[in-house]
């Protein structure tokens, strides 16, 4: 089977991850957690898509799946032409090189005992980079350079670094696999303001250079709004709206993006005045809400949320899972929009 | 009901260290005026947790209040007994952690926990104590407040755990409250129903509130001053207007231009160079001298004094202390 689309690296069509909730002394499964459910969006080369969404609407589970530390049950993950979701265990290492994660914390993700350098090196070898040992220093040193680090300093330990410093060896250590890919896990959602700056300039910096591709996952608004190209807004599981950055965060379409967009807290004195639009808490995806899965949140339910699942609507490259969402007139260009397999499966 | 409900001066408080004691607040100065909200913002580390702390006398044992004064609701609070300060806390002024769980009682019911902390200030029957619980709970909109006196905090999610946690706060009407972080740990839609409920309170009851927190969003929508710490030591204090929107230290400068929602889409941001210096490496002049793009020969040796820039705005800074006097 071969990809349908031309310059996306990244496609993912219907993902579903679901949790089995099991109970008894036989373990029967009794239900799921519905993580991810049906969820589908394209990233293309070069570019930066964000996930965004409150904790528990699934945004890491997708990135999860996409590296398969978790299997999903169905759909497809097309990277770059083929779906790896159909892989083998020894056809899917290939893989692993090229799509790579960087984590919120950097500390769980850097083993404490491992020297800076053989941390990094450490997937060069399991990938076949570097011809030698020496070489590999070498390129750990540069890697380090290029990351704002001193490479005199590779034979430490990574608790003798700062926050920042470590996030930048995580970045370093992804980067020395050489990935087309990288999914950033909140990278930034655990720094300083100070700190966080100088990560976001190296990431940026770092796509501009060699030409990488970014799953950003965060419930950080402002940094979506200032680093990505596109946006999708997850809730309870599923994407309830998805377009350019500077569109959507203009002319937000689904009620959800318009309370949280409206919630954000803006740093300028003359704007102050957050609304709370949204009322109560988030549901659990183990038992999501009939009908639109935000109509007990919504302040502009009527009765048909409660009772029928929304399609998503397309318009001007924007979508939306919303009754009162309008799609293009019928003319529109089937396959036009993006994400337009997003209701696949 | 006038004057300052929390006045700070001066106020070291220590940790030891390898060699002696290291002060994690140095020096720190402030009056929190009766209804007014007052955040203090800083990065992790820069001390403006332990300033609260010391402020309520909680700094964790082996950190102290070595020297300065702190008078709370006219108290001196440093010459106060262990048994009168437990009831000037929950009494006069409360405090609300980022996380609800370090001040629940996860084996206990939700309710009771309220009521026990009624009846340690008030001589009320069980009954009553229950009653005036359940209008608390309905007044920070926990929603069926009846069945929710029953619930165990786990069973709460983290809003309506913050939310049971600010009642019992302004269960005895403080003066002061002091929210270290209130919002910091929720999704974006609960943080906005926290900080209007925080808003609402502050005027209906009149409390004034000591914000810390290190989100300058956070600040622009709650505080009606400002103080920037860093590294232990106050640099910038003014109106909320002026302190976001004019403000004139380098470090305060620093952190708003850092901020990516005042940069447009991929424009390079501006970084404060370097690193938060920890405690031990604080160093000598300004503290802030390492990393300031101003710096000048004098801030490498002594430390600024305070340059009031207006009536209402006042900044540590030798660069900003030699702009004002010429």
């Amino acid at each position: 089977m071969s990809d349908p689309t031309g310059d996306a690296l990244l496609r993912v069509e219907g993902l579903r991850t679901w949790f089995p909730i099991r109970a008894g002394l036989m373990q029967r499964t009794v239900g799921y957690v519905r993580a991810v459910d049906d969820v589908g969006f394209e990233i293309p080369k070069g570019r930066t898509m964000a996930l965004v969404g409150e904790s528990g609407c699934g945004k890491t589970t997708v990135g999860r799946s996409i590296l398969r530390l978790i299997d999903p049950q169905a759909g497809r993950i097309w990277f770059d032409g083929v779906d790896l979701l159909s892989l083998g265990r020894r056809e899917l290492h290939r893989y692993r090189s090229e799509i790579q994660i960087v984590f919120q914390d950097p500390m769980a993700s850097l083993d404490p005992r491992m020297r800076v350098r053989d941390a990094i090196a450490e997937g060069m070898h399991s990938f076949g980079i570097g011809a030698s040992e020496s070489e590999r220093t070498e390129r750990v040193a540069a890697i380090l350079e290029r990351v704002q680090l001193d490479p005199s300093q590779m034979s430490r330990y990574p608790h003798e670094f700062s926050g920042g410093q470590r996030q930048r060896l995580c970045i370093a250590r992804a980067l020395a696999v050489e990935p087309r890919l990288i999914i950033c896990d909140e990278a930034t959602s655990a720094l300083d303001v100070s700190i966080q700056a100088q990560i976001l300039n190296l990431l940026r910096d770092l796509q501009d250079e060699f030409g990488l591709t970014y799953l950003f996952i965060t419930h950080d608004l402002r940094v979506v709004r200032y680093l990505a190209d596109r946006v999708a807004v997850m809730y309870v599981g599923q994407i309830v709206e998805e377009g350019a950055t500077e569109q959507l965060f203009e002319t937000p379409s689904h009620p959800y993006t318009q309370g949280l967009l409206a919630a954000i807290p803006s740093v300028d004195p003359e704007n102050r005045g957050i609304a709370a639009m949204v009322r109560g808490d988030v549901p659990s995806p183990s038992n999501p809400p009939s009908g639109c899965r935000f109509h007990p949140r919504c302040p502009v339910a009527f009765e048909r949320c409660r009772q029928e699942e929304p399609p998503t609507f397309f318009r001007d490259g924007q979508r939306s899972r919303c009754f009162l969402a309008t799609s293009d007139p019928p003319p529109a260009k089937p396959g036009a929009d993006s994400g337009a397999s997003a209701r696949a499966g | 009901m006038s004057g300052a409900v929390l006045r700070m001066g001066d106020v070291v408080t220590s940790f030891p260290g390898p060699e002696g004691r290291i002060p994690v607040v140095d020096g720190v100065s402030l009056a929190v005026e009766a209804g007014e909200v007052l955040a203090l913002v800083g990065e992790s580390g820069c001390g403006k947790s332990m300033t609260a702390l010391s402020a309520m006398r909680l700094v964790p044992k082996p950190g102290r209040v070595d020297t300065g004064t702190i008078e709370l609701a006219g108290r001196d609070v440093l010459g106060l007994s262990v048994s009168e300060m437990r009831r000037v806390r929950g009494g006069d002024a409360a405090m609300i952690f980022q996380e609800p769980m370090t001040s629940l009682n996860p084996v206990q019911m939700v309710g009771s926990q309220v009521v026990e902390a009624i009846r340690l200030h008030e001589r009320i029957s069980a009954a009553e104590a229950r009653r005036r619980t359940i209008e608390l709970f309905d007044r920070v909109r926990v929603p069926d407040p009846e069945e929710r006196f029953e619930t165990f905090p786990h069973q709460l999610s983290g809003g309506l755990k913050q939310r049971v946690m600010i009642a019992m706060a302004v269960a005895m009407r403080p003066r002061l409250l002091i929210a270290d972080e209130p919002s910091t740990a929720l999704d974006v839609t609960i943080q906005a129903q926290i900080l209007e409920l925080l808003r609402e309170l502050q005027r209906e009851l009149g409390t004034a509130i000591l914000l810390i927190t290190h989100d300058l969003g956070v600040v622009n929508e709650l505080a009606d001053r400002v103080a920037v710490m860093y590294a232990g030591r106050l640099v910038e204090e003014g109106e909320r207007s002026q302190v976001l929107g004019s403000p004139r230290h380098p470090y305060t400068q620093g952190l708003l231009q850092s901020m990516p929602s005042r940069a447009r889409h991929r424009e390079r941001l501006h970084e404060i160079r370097g690193v938060v210096p920890r405690p031990h490496d604080w160093p000598e002049g300004c503290r802030f001298s390492t990393r300031c793009e101003r710096v000048i020969e004098r801030c490498r040796t002594q430390v600024p004094g305070i340059t009031e820039v207006s009536p209402t705005q006042r900044v540590c800074c030798h660069v900003v202390a030699d702009e004002v006097a010429r």
